[in-house]
This record gives C-alpha cells, sequence and structure tokens, in this order.
C-alpha cells in the first residue's frame, strides 16, 4: 500500500511539473467549452448575400428592404447584371444571389404572377437549402399581407413548445459531447503515452525487475490520471452551469459515477495502446491521429448519428463516447435516473471489461 | 548543398525504417478520407414522430397521413396519452410530439381557427428547429387544402402570386460530401504534417542526438531544411494519394479549378505548417510535451476552420480567431477552387496570408532554435 501511495505521488509530479502538458490537460476543456458555447453554432445567419434587380419598381424595393431587415442576410451589393454572380461565388464570400427579372410588378399585378430567382451557392449544400427557405419564408410573408382586408380564411394554428432547450441553444448538444471527447481523449492520450514513456527510456525495465509486482506499476500510473480526470470534469460541470446556464436536472453522484465508468474504460484502451506499441511517437499517433476525428464524428453531437449509414451505425457502436453522450444527456439535461439509461451503463461497463482484460492479457511482465 | 543531401538522406532512412510511423502516415489519413465523410450529413431526414389523436376525427387522420406522406417523418406511435409520447421523447424513440386537441374538426368548421399543439426534443436544436419547421409548412399546406374543402368566402378575385425559382450552382444534387471531402483531406493532411514535423526535432533532443548535430558544422537552416523538405515531400504526397484515390475516384468529386493552382497552395501550405510544427518543437524538451501543445492547438484549428460550422454566424472576437488560423484558408482555397473553378484573381488575398504565415512560423522557429543549449 505504501509503495503505491509513493508511485501515485511520483506520477502526480510527473504531471504537475511540466506546465505544457497541464495546457493540453486542463486548458484544452476551457478553451473547448468557451469555444462550444459562444462560438460555434450551427445556426446560419449573416450570410452574404447579393441582389441583382432589373425591376427596380415598389415591390422589388420592398422585398429587398425585407430581406436586408433579416438578421439571415447581409446584403454585400447590388449587382448591375446577374453575369457578375459568377464572379462574386467564385470569390467566396456570397452565398446566394436574388434576381428581379424586369416587369417584376408589372407580372404582379397584370399577369397575377411574378418570379423571383434566386441563385444558390451550393457548394455548401445546408447553407444553400437553409437560405433559400428563409427567402421563401420573406416572400410569403409579403404575399400574405398583400391579401384584401377581410379574407376569410380557415387556419390550423401550430403552437411549439421546444423541450429542454427552449432558446435553440448550441451549447446544450455540444457540452455533453465536449465531456465525452475530452475525458476519453485526454485519458487514453496520457495513460498510453507515460506508459510507452517508460518502455523507450528503459525505465520500465528497471519498474519490472524491482520488488513492486507488476500490475501496481500500471495501477499507479492510472490514479493520477483518474484523478485529474475527475477534477477536469468537475471544471467542465463549473462552467457550463455557471457560464453557459446550461441544466444540471439529474443526480450529480450519477453523472460521476457514470463518468468514472467512462474515464475507466479509457484508461484501459490507454493502457492497450501502450501494449502494442513501443514509442511514444506511434502511442500518440494511434491515440490522437487514430481516435481524434473518429471520435468527434462518431459521438453524435456534431452529426447525427441517426442519418448515418447502417454500416457507420455499427462502427459508432464501438466507439465508447457516443454511450456516454446519451447517458449525459440523459442525467444532465432530461433528469433522468439510472432506470433510464442502464443498458448504456452496462455497454460501457462491458466494453471496460473487456479492454482491461485484453490489456492485461498482453501486458508483458517480462523483459524482452 | 552536399550537407543538406546528407541530412535528407538521414531522415528519409529514419522514416522508412520505421514500420509503425509509415501506415500511420499514409494508410489512417486515406481510410479515414474514405469513412468520414460518410458521417458529415447534415440533412435531417427520418424525424421520429409520436402522434397524440384526441379527436379521432376524419380531420385528423387526414392531416396525419398527410404528413407521414411527406416522407420526412416516421410515425412511431399514434395514441391518446400526452405521458406516453413524453416517455418516448425521454427514451429517444421520439423527437416530435403532435397533440392534436379534442373537438379538432368541429372547432375548426365552426370557429375557422383551431390550435395544434408540437412539442420537439431540442437537446439538438438544429434537429428540432428544421422538424418543426418542416412540420409547419405540411400544416400550411394543409391549411390551403381546407379552405377548398369547407368552402370559404369568395374572394373577387384570385390573389396575385409571387413564385421563387432556385437554382443551385456547383453542386445540384445538394451533395454534402461534394462540400465535406477536399475539406476533411486538409485537415488530415494538416494533422499529418504539424504532427510529425513537431514531435520529430523533439524526439532528437530526447534521445540525446541532436547534442551530435549541434557540435557538427551542420549550419542552423541546413539543419532545418533537412527536416522541412522530408514532411513537405510526404505532405504532398498523401495530399494526392487522397486527392485523386478517395476524393476523385470514389467520390467522383473532379476538381473544377486549375490544379497548379491547388497545388502552389498546397505547397505554402505546407511550408506554413510545417514551420508551425518546427516551432512548437523548439519550445518542447519531451516528446510528450510536444505532443501536448499540438494537440491543443490542432483542436482550435479543428474547431475554427469552418470545417464543420460555418463561420458567418460566429460572433466578432471568434472571427478573429478564425483569421488568425491558417487551415481555415486553406480550407476555404480548397473549397473555392475544386468545386467552384475560383482563379489566381480571386485567391490572391489568401495566397498573400498564406505567405505571410509560412515567413513567420520559420523565422520564428529558426530564430528560436539555438544550437547552444
Amino acid at each position: 500500500m505504501k509503495q503505491l501511495r509513493i508511485f501515485v505521488v511520483k506520477e502526480f509530479y510527473h504531471v504537475f511539473r511540466d506546465n505544457k502538458t497541464l495546457l493540453m490537460l486542463f486548458g484544452l476543456p476551457i478553451a473547448q467549452i468557451i469555444l462550444f458555447g459562444f462560438a460555434l453554432s450551427n445556426e446560419i445567419k449573416n450570410s452574404k448575400i447579393v441582389i441583382c434587380d432589373y425591376a427596380n419598381d415598389h415591390i422589388s424595393h420592398h422585398l429587398i428592404d425585407k430581406i436586408s431587415a433579416s438578421t439571415y442576410f447581409d446584403v454585400d451589393r447590388i449587382l448591375k447584371s446577374n453575369l457578375e454572380i459568377d464572379d462574386a461565388f467564385k470569390e467566396g464570400d456570397v452565398k446566394m444571389a436574388i434576381v428581379f427579372p424586369s416587369n417584376f410588378a408589372h407580372d404582379y399585378w397584370h399577369t397575377k404572377e411574378a418570379t423571383v430567382q434566386i441563385i444558390a451557392d451550393a457548394s455548401d449544400p445546408n447553407t444553400a437549402t437553409t437560405l433559400n427557405a428563409y427567402i421563401n419564408a420573406i416572400v410569403n410573408d409579403y404575399q400574405n399581407s398583400q391579401l384584401p382586408v377581410g379574407t376569410q380564411t380557415i387556419k390550423i394554428i401550430p403552437e411549439t413548445r421546444m423541450l429542454y432547450n427552449p432558446e435553440l441553444k448550441g451549447a446544450t448538444n455540444f457540452v455533453p459531447g465536449v465531456m465525452a471527447l475530452v475525458l476519453l481523449l485526454v485519458c487514453v492520450l496520457m495513460t498510453s503515452v507515460s506508459i510507452v514513456k517508460e518502455k523507450e527510456k528503459g525505465t520500465m525495465e528497471i519498474l519490472l525487475v524491482s520488488p513492486m509486482n507488476p500490475f501496481t506499476v500500471i495501477i499507479a500510473k492510472a490514479i493520477p490520471y483518474f484523478v485529474l480526470s475527475l477534477i477536469n470534469l468537475t471544471v467542465i460541470l463549473l462552467m457550463s452551469v455557471f457560464l453557459l446556464d446550461m441544466p444540471l436536472n439529474g443526480s450529480l453522484l450519477l453523472l460521476y459515477l457514470e463518468s468514472s465508468i467512462l474515464i475507466l474504460c479509457a484508461l484501459s484502451l490507454g493502457l492497450l495502446i501502450s501494449n502494442v506499441t513501443d514509442s511514444q511517437q506511434a502511442a500518440m499517433l494511434i491515440s490522437l491521429m487514430g481516435m481524434l476525428v473518429p471520435t468527434m464524428m462518431l459521438t453524435g453531437f456534431m452529426f447525427p448519428l441517426e442519418n448515418m449509414p447502417a454500416p457507420l451505425q455499427w462502427v459508432a457502436n464501438i466507439v465508447p463516447s457516443k454511450w456516454y453522450y446519451i447517458i449525459v444527456k440523459s442525467i444532465m439535461i432530461k433528469g433522468l435516473g439510472i432506470q433510464a439509461i442502464w443498458k448504456e451503463t452496462l455497454i460501457l461497463i462491458g466494453m471496460t471489461l473487456f479492454l482491461l482484460f485484453i490489456s492485461l492479457k498482453k501486458f508483458k511482465i517480462r523483459l524482452a | 548543398m552536399r550537407t543538406l543531401r546528407f541530412l535528407l538522406a538521414k531522415e528519409f532512412k529514419q522514416i522508412f525504417r520505421n514500420k509503425t510511423l509509415l501506415p500511420m502516415i499514409f494508410v489512417m489519413p486515406l481510410i479515414q478520407l474514405l469513412i468520414l465523410p460518410l458521417a458529415a450529413d447534415f440533412e435531417v431526414k427520418n424525424i421520429y414522430l409520436t402522434v397524440v389523436d384526441n379527436d379521432r376525427s376524419s380531420f385528423s387522420q387526414d392531416l396525419v397521413s398527410k404528413i407521414t406522406a411527406s416522407g420526412y417523418f416516421v410515425l412511431t406511435d399514434y395514441n391518446n396519452s400526452y405521458p406516453k409520447a413524453f416517455g418516448q421523447i425521454e427514451s429517444n424513440q421520439a423527437d416530435l410530439i403532435l397533440e392534436i386537441p379534442t373537438n379538432f374538426e368541429s372547432n375548426l368548421v365552426r370557429e375557422r381557427n383551431q390550435k395544434l399543439y408540437i412539442s420537439a426534443n431540442a437537446i439538438n436544436g438544429v434537429k428540432a428547429g428544421l422538424g418543426t419547421s418542416y412540420l409547419n409548412s405540411i400544416i400550411r399546406d394543409y391549411n390551403s387544402r381546407l379552405m377548398d374543402k369547407v368552402g370559404t368566402v369568395q374572394m373577387l378575385s384570385p390573389p396575385s402570386q409571387i413564385k421563387t425559382t432556385a437554382s443551385f450552382w456547383y453542386n445540384p444534387y445538394l451533395n454534402y460530401k461534394v462540400f465535406m471531402v477536399p475539406a476533411i483531406l486538409v485537415f488530415l493532411v494538416t494533422m499529418v504534417g504539424a504532427y510529425m514535423c513537431g514531435l520529430n526535432i523533439v524526439k532528437e533532443k530526447e534521445v540525446g542526438t541532436i547534442e551530435q548535430i549541434n557540435v557538427s558544422p551542420i549550419k542552423k537552416h541546413q539543419y532545418i531544411l533537412g527536416k522541412l523538405i522530408p514532411f513537405w515531400i510526404i505532405g504532398i504526397v498523401v495530399f494526392s494519394l487522397g486527392f485523386f484515390i478517395i476524393s476523385w475516384l470514389v467520390y467522383g468529386i473532379s476538381p473544377i479549378g486549375n490544379l497548379f493552382l491547388l497545388y502552389s497552395y498546397l505547397a505554402i501550405f505546407l511550408v506554413a505548417l510545417l514551420g508551425f510544427g518546427l516551432l512548437i518543437s523548439t519550445y518542447s524538451e519531451t516528446q510528450q510535451q510536444a505532443m501536448s501543445i499540438a494537440f491543443f492547438f490542432m483542436m482550435i484549428f479543428l474547431l475554427m476552420s469552418g470545417l464543420f460550422t460555418p463561420l458567418d454566424s460566429m460572433p466578432t472576437w471568434a472571427k478573429y480567431i478564425a483569421q488568425a488560423n491558417p487551415v481555415t484558408y486553406f480550407i476555404e482555397v480548397m473549397r473555392m477552387v475544386v468545386l467552384k473553378g475560383s482563379g489566381l484573381i480571386n485567391l490572391k488575398f489568401h495566397f498573400l496570408i498564406m505567405i505571410g504565415f509560412a515567413a513567420l512560423f520559420n523565422s520564428w522557429a529558426i530564430f528560436n532554435y539555438s544550437k547552444t543549449s
């Protein structure tokens, strides 16, 4: 027991005496919460558009006023000819062009039908379709306001309630994702590197020939990162509650328990990586290059998992952060208890045991 | 010149003799580029809808069948208890609840307007917003059909209409992969370049071989060039493999713009990126430190590059960060040249700023690397 304590202290020194490692350990989660909370959103607004007004009459002016008043659009300039549209798009910033043909008002009053041409830069299809829908809504509004007074209409009026997140903030979706990402990646990375480092420097051999049980060495490596991750989790939670006004509806104890399972899972994965590699470079490349982008995309907080093709959804099932993400959302935001998430919890525990079993089996206590 | 040749030979031998690193550098980015674009799909389809129908009239059933026929919604349940429907939201079986109140039909006929209640699981705000707006537009359509059905006061003349026609340039089928593949390729090349280069010099420091270099007649710039050139070549090879094999052959994205222009930009970008890697390595003593710093910046570069979220919707302070991020520019150039065929005239600002980055990072790195410790 005393041996273990001494070793844990040694590992803590390793971490705390290296301020560049601390930058990643604690700076990264803080930076991510701030960026996701305040800078990043999937919302599309302030999109630059150009307008080509051949009509130049009161209806087109009225519509242009409405469009420039909307927060979704930012009218960059008025073009003289639609031949300039291609150039405007090629410069990159302009997302859409609106063309009012000549005789617009004339058509509107006499043939009862006028056409607005929308040309979208669809290299970003998401922006193109969303902006198109916004323009249509503005045009529709205008049309309805022109109906003769007293026209009797029949109407179903939908009343919408946004559950859990009435302001449709992006953070509600992102914060649980950041928690999953940070806990998983940082733990995997730090454990794998710190064990491989001892191998690379040759100090592992000294530890293995010492009277200490080899497994004590491993446990001593894991404990500091476990503790640091819990501190990290606390920092993230404090920031998201006090800075981002995120709800914390469920049981805090349960949240910490579930997080501990994810951390253990990450530590086992780190251990496994350290067993199959023998240089720090390889360990880092596997845990960063190999895991960063897939974890980011397959956890489900960037892109909805249910949209993905079936094989990719199967792959997502082996990403531990996917399950943790569901758990955190259920506890923090929906305020549910263990009965709602026991399945996800069991899957995480199963993954942890599996990874731990393989890595302990592969762990060599003999020198090469 | 001869010194540089020897240094290059040494670097290439070191890289190609490392059997764990090679697949990491060449195979893993390609596999990720093959798979990940399939995951990047913002289009919201298959929205799970549960209907609480307290009316059970011909109108309400008609409306529900109209909604399910639209193709956006999957009806998971059709019952008349709100708590049960809410339970489905809690357990993620449903995304939206549509609640039809009692006397829906009779109120609609008598009083000519009637409310409907929609509740959405808004944890994912984008999905909730899109789902309810689809639902609203179906209800709007249904409204106008009802006018014909129930009969309304005849208007003297039909109202004028403004129609919109939309044409989607550069990507008429609105294929999201066309947008994502080039950008993901940029990011993978960035990761390979920055990590490999950043770790490489530090490794020499940690292992101690850098001392031997320091006491040799090798000049500072020769040593730095000797480190830069191999990774520069590797970066170009990885990019080309991803660009021609995965992007062009597999995803069918044939570049519209000038390839020479694209490669010139890649060449400058790589110099800037590798300079950044060198800079990291001059500031770190151990590989672990270098990796920590690189990971920190990589994450910021990734999030602030416009790869996943639009730059336009960022607040002003965040836009400044995005503008100080070299990856932002390369992603923009890639999308502009490959998808839209932009030319040098459109890109001169991008070129200038990347040359600036390259000069800044490299001179800072050379300045900061000292042969004496």
